[in-house]
C-alpha cells in the first residue's frame, strides 16, 4: 500500500515543508559556540568549506571558511542559509509508519526495523529478490554510497538499485568513459586562472554553481575570452564575449559545425591528433556537411557568432570547457558530452596547464557517488558490474561467492517503468525525491501506488516519502562523519558537528542494523565511518577510480586529495591526462562521432512552443531541503513561466498573467515573466516545486540510449493564458504546494 | 565600541558588472548578530524585463555623510576611520530624512522598530580584523574588502573610483566602485 493515509494537506500540515527563519537575534549560543566545526556544504558541487557553529549539539550558524582553497569564505545564498536545516521543525524525530485514515503516526525502531524487513523477506520470497528495488542519491557521503552498493547487493540481494545521478551525471560519466575510458573531470578549477578562452555550455553557472563565478572572472581579468552557450541570457552570459542563444536540443549540431570549421581552417593539434588520440577521420566524416548556414538553421544562433566563437576556441592556446545538465539532460546527452570533448581533443588542448575540460558534478557528491558502486551497472572503483574480473575482485573484498553478486539492473527510471509493469513491487529510497525530480511524474505517482511495501530513510518527509510504509529518521549531512568528492574530483572531510536530534539516528547506523536483521551482521560490522572508508579503499584499487592511497589523515592535512591516488605516497592527481596515457583499451584518447538528431519531441501544430527547464539560485534540485528554509523560499517563492515578449504578444499574454502550459504528459499553470533574456521559440520553467507547481509534470522521459538520462531539457508544449493576473508572488504556498 | 584592530589599509570595493543577483550578500548580511536579521545591502533588477542585470548597493560612507546631515535628531555618527553609522536608537525619531537624502538610496526606515537602520561596514567583524560578511560571502567578486594593491593587481582592466558627481552635487565616499581603467569620476545627471 502505498497510497497516501490521508490528505495531501493534513500531511504537510504536520511534516511540512514548513518555512524556517533564524530566530531576531540569531539561534541562542551563536555568539559563544560550544564548537567551530569545519567542514563543507552539503549542496552542490562546489562543496564549498563552510564553518558551523554548534552549541549544545545543535547547529546555530555558520562562519566563513577562509582558509579552504576552492571558495575562500565564499558562499552563495543555499550556502549562507544551510545550517537552518538541523533545528528545523520539520525534522523528523523518530520512525513514523503509515496508518490508514491517519496519516503517519510515531512508531519504535524495533517495529519500524522488524516490519521492514519482514516486508523485504515476504516480498522477496513470494516475487523473487529483484522485486525490491533501492533508489540512492548522491548528496550521500562516499562512505554511504559505498554502504548502500554493498548492502543492496549483499544484504539485499537485488540487482536493481540506482540512483538520482541518473538525472545528473550519467551522460557526462558515459560520454567521459567513451573518451578517456575514466569518469573525472580533467583539471582542477585552478586550471581556470589562465585559460585564453573559457567555453560554458549548458551550465547556468551563476545560479547553480555561485562560487565557480570566481574563478572564471579570475582568469577573465587576465584577457580570458568567456563564451557562453544558453538559450537564456543567464547572468554568466550577460557580460560574455560571445553569447550562442541557442535552440534547445540542438547542441550537437553546434558543436559539430565548430568541429568542422576547426578542420577547415586548420586549427588542429595534428601533433596530437596523430599520437595520442584515435577515430579523428570517422569524427570529422560525420560533421563534412555541418556547415556554418546549417548550423544557424538547425540551432537559430546567428552564423557570426558560431564563427567567432569558434575562432576564439580554435585559436587559443589555453582553454578551459565546462558543461553540466543543459546539455547532458537529453536523449542525445551522450552525444552532446563526446561533441564537446571533441572540439577538446582536435586542438589537443588536455592534460597541460590551464587546458581543461570537464563536466560540472550538480550534487554535493555528485563525482564521488557516481564511483563506488551504487548505480545498476557499477562496482566500487567505478568497476563494471558485467566484466567478470571486476566481479571477482569485489566478490573476495565483500566476503561473497561471486556467483551470489547480482547482475546488472534497471536504470532509475526503468525501476519506475518495472513497478507499473507489475515486476518490482517493494522500494528502499534514500537521498532521493522522484516525485519532483523525474519526468512526468504523474506516471510516478501512479507506480509509488502500485507497490506493496515502501520504506525511506530521509531527515524530512520528502514527497515521494509520503507514500511511503515506513519513514525511518535519518540524518543530515553534518550529522554524520565522512568524505565526498567535489566536481574537481578533490576528495573532502564532511564532519559530524552534531547527533541526529531526537530518536533520529545516522543514515549508516540504519543501513548497518537493516543488514545484520536481514542476516548479514558479519559483513556489516564497522566500528566507524573511516572504517567504512578503508575497506572502500581496498575495493576501488586498481579500479579506475582508485581512491587506496587516501586516507582520512591525508585529506585532512592536505583540505582534499585528489583522485586517482594508488598508493599512499602518491601526490594525488589534479589534473589528468599530463602524461597522455588515457585509460581507454589502446590507451588513447577517443573521437566519437556525434551526427545530429531531433529531440524525442518536436514541436508541431498542436505543441508549437519548446518548454525547458532549469533551477534558480536559492533553490536545490527537487528542494526538500530549500524549500524548508524560509529566505531562499521568499527569494524565489514559486515557479514561473519565462517568455520573451514577442512570443507574449502572440498569445496576449500579460505580465504576471497566469499561463497553462499543456505538454502530452499534463498541465500546469503558471505566471508569465515576460523578458527579452529568453529565445522568442522557448519558454522555461525551474523545477524544483511539487504537486500542481511542478514542471516535471510536463517533461517527457525519453532516456538517452546510453546513459539512460530522460530528456528534461526539451519537449513541446502549447500556452494558453487564463485570462487572470496571478496574487503576487510573495503570497505564493508554492513551497508547499499539494 | 573598540575599534582599535580596524584596519586602515583595507577597503570595500564595489564591481556591479560582476554581480550576479544570488543574493549570498543579502542573506549573509542579516546573519550578522547586530542586525537583527535585517539585511543592509540590497540587490535589485535594473530592468527585468530587458535584461538580468542586478545592482548591488551597499552603504558608501560618504566623506561628508548627507544623512548624518539632514538628521535633525544627531542620531546617525561619523569615526574617525570614516565609518559612518547606523542611527543611534536612543537618538533616532524615525523621519526619513536620511532615506530621501542619500544619494545612493542606502538607509531604510525599518517600520518594526521605527528605526532608520544601514550598514555600518560590519564594525563588529571589521573591528577584529575580518572582512565584512558580504564582501566574504560574494560569490563573484562583486563585493571585495582588502588593499588597494590587492585589487588592482587582480583586476588589471578596472580602476577604483569613488567620486560621484549627481548634477552640481559632488560625493567622495569611503566605498569604491569599479570603473574601466583611466576612469576618475562617476557622473551621474
Amino acid at each position: 500500500m502505498a497510497k497516501l493515509p490521508v490528505s495531501v494537506e493534513k500531511i504537510i500540515e504536520v511534516f511540512g515543508p514548513h518555512k524556517n527563519y533564524a530566530p531576531l537575534d540569531g539561534y541562542e549560543g551563536r555568539d559563544e559556540p560550544d564548537e567551530v566545526v569545519k567542514t563543507h556544504c552539503c549542496f552542490c558541487g562546489m562543496q564549498c568549506g563552510i564553518q558551523l557553529l554548534v552549541k549544545e549539539n545543535k547547529v546555530v550558524g555558520f562562519e566563513p571558511w577562509m582558509e579552504f582553497p576552492f571558495n575562500e569564505g565564499r558562499l552563495c545564498p543555499k550556502g549562507v542559509q544551510r545550517y537552518l536545516q538541523n533545528n528545523h521543525p520539520d525534522r523528523l524525530l523518530h520512525p513514523i509508519q503509515r496508518v490508514e485514515g491517519k496519516g503517519f503516526e510515531k512508531t519504535s525502531w524495533d517495529n519500524a526495523l522488524d516490519k521492514t524487513v519482514s516486508e523485504i523477506k515476504r516480498i522477496q520470497e513470494k516475487y523473487g529478490k529483484d522485486a525490491f528495488s533501492m533508489l540512492s542519491g548522491v548528496s550521500l557521503s562516499n562512505e554511504k554510497s559505498y554502504l548502500i552498493g554493498k548492502f543492496a547487493r549483499v544484504a539485499l540481494q537485488t540487482k536493481n538499485l540506482d540512483y538520482n545521478g541518473r538525472l545528473c551525471m550519467v551522460s557526462a560519466g558515459a560520454g567521459n568513459k567513451k573518451a578517456f575510458g575514466l569518469d573525472r573531470t580533467s583539471n582542477n578549477y585552478s586550471d581556470l586562472e589562465y585559460a585564453e578562452v573559457i567555453m560554458v555550455t549548458g551550465a547556468n553557472i551563476s545560479e547553480t554553481f555561485p562560487t565557480l563565478t570566481h574563478w572564471i572572472w579570475k582568469a577573465r581579468d587576465r584577457g580570458a575570452k568567456l563564451i557562453v552557450i544558453d538559450p537564456r541570457m543567464i547572468p554568466l552570459a550577460r557580460t560574455a564575449d560571445v553569447h550562442l542563444d541557442i535552440r534547445p536540443g540542438t547542441d550537437s549540431a553546434l558543436y559539430g559545425a565548430m568541429l568542422k570549421y576547426l578542420v577547415d581552417h586548420d586549427m588542429l593539434d595534428h601533433d596530437f591528433i596523430d599520437n595520442y588520440t584515435s577515430g579523428f577521420q570517422e569524427t570529422i566524416d560525420a560533421v563534412k556537411d555541418y556547415t556554418l548556414e546549417w548550423a544557424e538553421e538547425i540551432t537559430g544562433i546567428d552564423k557570426n557568432k558560431i564563427k567567432k566563437a569558434a575562432e576564439l576556441w580554435g585559436k587559443a592556446k589555453t582553454s578551459f570547457l565546462l558543461h553540466a545538465r543543459g546539455i547532458e539532460q537529453h536523449s542525445k546527452g551522450v552525444d552532446n558530452v563526446v561533441g564537446c570533448i571533441n572540439l577538446v581533443l582536435a586542438t589537443g588542448r588536455i592534460g597541460k596547464p590551464y587546458c581543461g575540460y570537464g563536466t560540472i558534478t550538480g550534487q554535493g557528491n555528485g563525482q564521488g557517488g557516481r564511483e563506488h558502486g551504487h548505480k545498476c551497472d557499477q562496482l566500487p572503483g567505478n568497476r563494471d558490474i558485467e566484466n567478470p574480473e571486476h566481479r571477482k575482485y569485489i566478490s573476495e573484498v565483500w566476503g561473497i561467492d561471486e556467483k551470489d553478486m547480482p547482475g546488472k539492473g534497471l536504470s532509475a527510471y526503468e525501476i519506475i517503468d518495472a513497478i507499473h509493469r507489475g515486476e518490482i513491487k517493494g522500494l528502499f529510497s534514500i537521498c532521493f525525491n522522484p516525485l519532483v525530480s523525474l519526468p512526468n511524474n504523474t506516471y510516478v505517482r501512479e507506480a509509488l501506488e502500485k507497490l506493496e511495501f515502501y520504506v525511506c530513510i530521509d531527515f524530512f518527509l520528502n514527497e515521494t516519502a509520503r507514500h511511503a510504509d515506513i519513514v525511518l529518521a535519518g540524518s543530515l549531512q553534518e550529522e554524520e562523519e565522512g568524505t565526498t568528492t567535489s566536481a574537481e574530483g578533490r576528495v573532502i572531510r564532511v564532519r559530524q558537528a552534531v547527533t541526529p536530534p531526537g530518536e533520529a539516528r545516522t543514515d549508516t547506523s540504519i543501513i548497518l542494523e537493516i543488514a545484520k536483521r536481514l542476516g548479514h551482521k558479519d559483513k556489516f560490522t564497522y566500528d566507524n565511518s573511516e572504517a567504512i572508508f578503508n575497506e572502500l579503499r581496498v575495493a576501488s584499487k586498481g579500479g579506475t577510480a582508485d581512491y587506496f592511497g587516501i586516507s582520512y589523515k591525508r585529506v585532512e592535512e592536505n583540505m582534499g586529495v585528489f583522485w586517482p591516488c594508488p598508493t599512499e605516497d602518491h601526490p594525488g592527481t589534479p589534473r589528468l591526462w599530463e602524461d597522455k596515457k588515457f585509460k581507454t583499451p589502446d590507451g588513447k584518447a577517443h573521437f566519437n562521432p556525434a551526427p545530429y538528431r531531433l529531440p524525442s519531441e518536436v514541436t508541431d501544430n498542436e505543441y508549437p512552443i519548446t518548454l525547458t527547464t532549469g533551477r534558480v539560485v536559492s533553490q536545490y534540485l527537487s528542494g526538500t531541503q530549500t524549500r524548508r528554509i524560509g529566505k531562499l523560499v521568499d527569494q524565489f517563492p514559486e515557479p514561473f513561466l519565462e517568455i520573451h515578449p514577442n512570443l507574449a504578444a502572440q498569445y496576449g499574454i500579460k505580465q504576471r498573467e497566469l499561463v497553462k502550459v499543456s505538454t502530452r504528459r499534463g498541465e500546469a499553470i503558471f505566471p508569465a515573466n515576460i523578458v527579452e533574456t529568453i529565445r522568442e521559440d522557448t519558454v522555461f520553467v525551474p523545477y524544483h516545486w511539487p504537486g500542481l507547481k511542478s514542471a516535471n509534470q510536463l517533461t517527457i522521459a525519453t532516456l538517452d540510449p546510453v546513459s539512460k538520462m530522460p530528456e528534461f531539457k526539451v519537449c513541446a508544449c502549447k500556452l494558453e493564458p487564463q485570462g487572470k493576473i496571478a496574487p503576487p508572488s510573495k503570497e505564493s504556498e508554492a513551497y508547499a504546494s499539494v | 565600541m573598540n575599534l582599535t584592530n580596524f584596519n586602515t589599509s583595507d577597503e570595500f570595493f564595489v564591481d556591479m558588472q560582476r554581480c550576479i543577483g544570488c543574493k549570498a550578500c543579502e542573506m549573509a548580511c542579516a546573519e550578522c548578530e547586530t542586525n537583527g536579521n535585517q539585511t543592509l545591502i540590497s540587490v535589485n533588477y535594473v530592468d527585468r524585463a530587458s535584461t538580468i542585470q542586478t545592482t548591488v548597493q551597499v552603504c558608501m560612507h560618504c566623506e561628508d555623510p548627507v544623512c548624518a546631515n539632514v538628521c535633525p535628531a544627531d542620531a546617525i555618527s561619523q569615526d574617525e576611520f570614516g565609518v559612518v553609522y547606523t542611527a543611534n536608537t536612543e537618538r533616532c525619531i524615525g523621519c526619513s530624512n536620511c532615506v530621501m537624502a542619500c544619494p545612493f538610496g542606502v538607509p531604510k526606515k525599518v517600520e518594526e522598530y521605527d528605526l532608520m537602520m544601514k550598514c555600518t561596514m560590519c564594525y563588529d567583524r571589521t573591528s577584529v580584523g575580518k572582512k565584512p560578511m558580504c564582501a566574504t560571502v560574494c560569490p563573484s567578486g562583486a563585493l571585495f574588502y582588502g588593499t588597494r594593491s590587492e585589487i588592482e593587481e587582480m583586476r588589471p582592466n578596472s580602476i577604483p573610483v569613488n567620486n560621484f558627481i549627481f548634477g552640481k552635487e559632488k560625493v567622495k565616499t569611503k566605498v569604491n566602485i569599479m570603473m574601466p581603467k583611466g576612469s576618475k569620476e562617476l557622473r551621474i545627471y
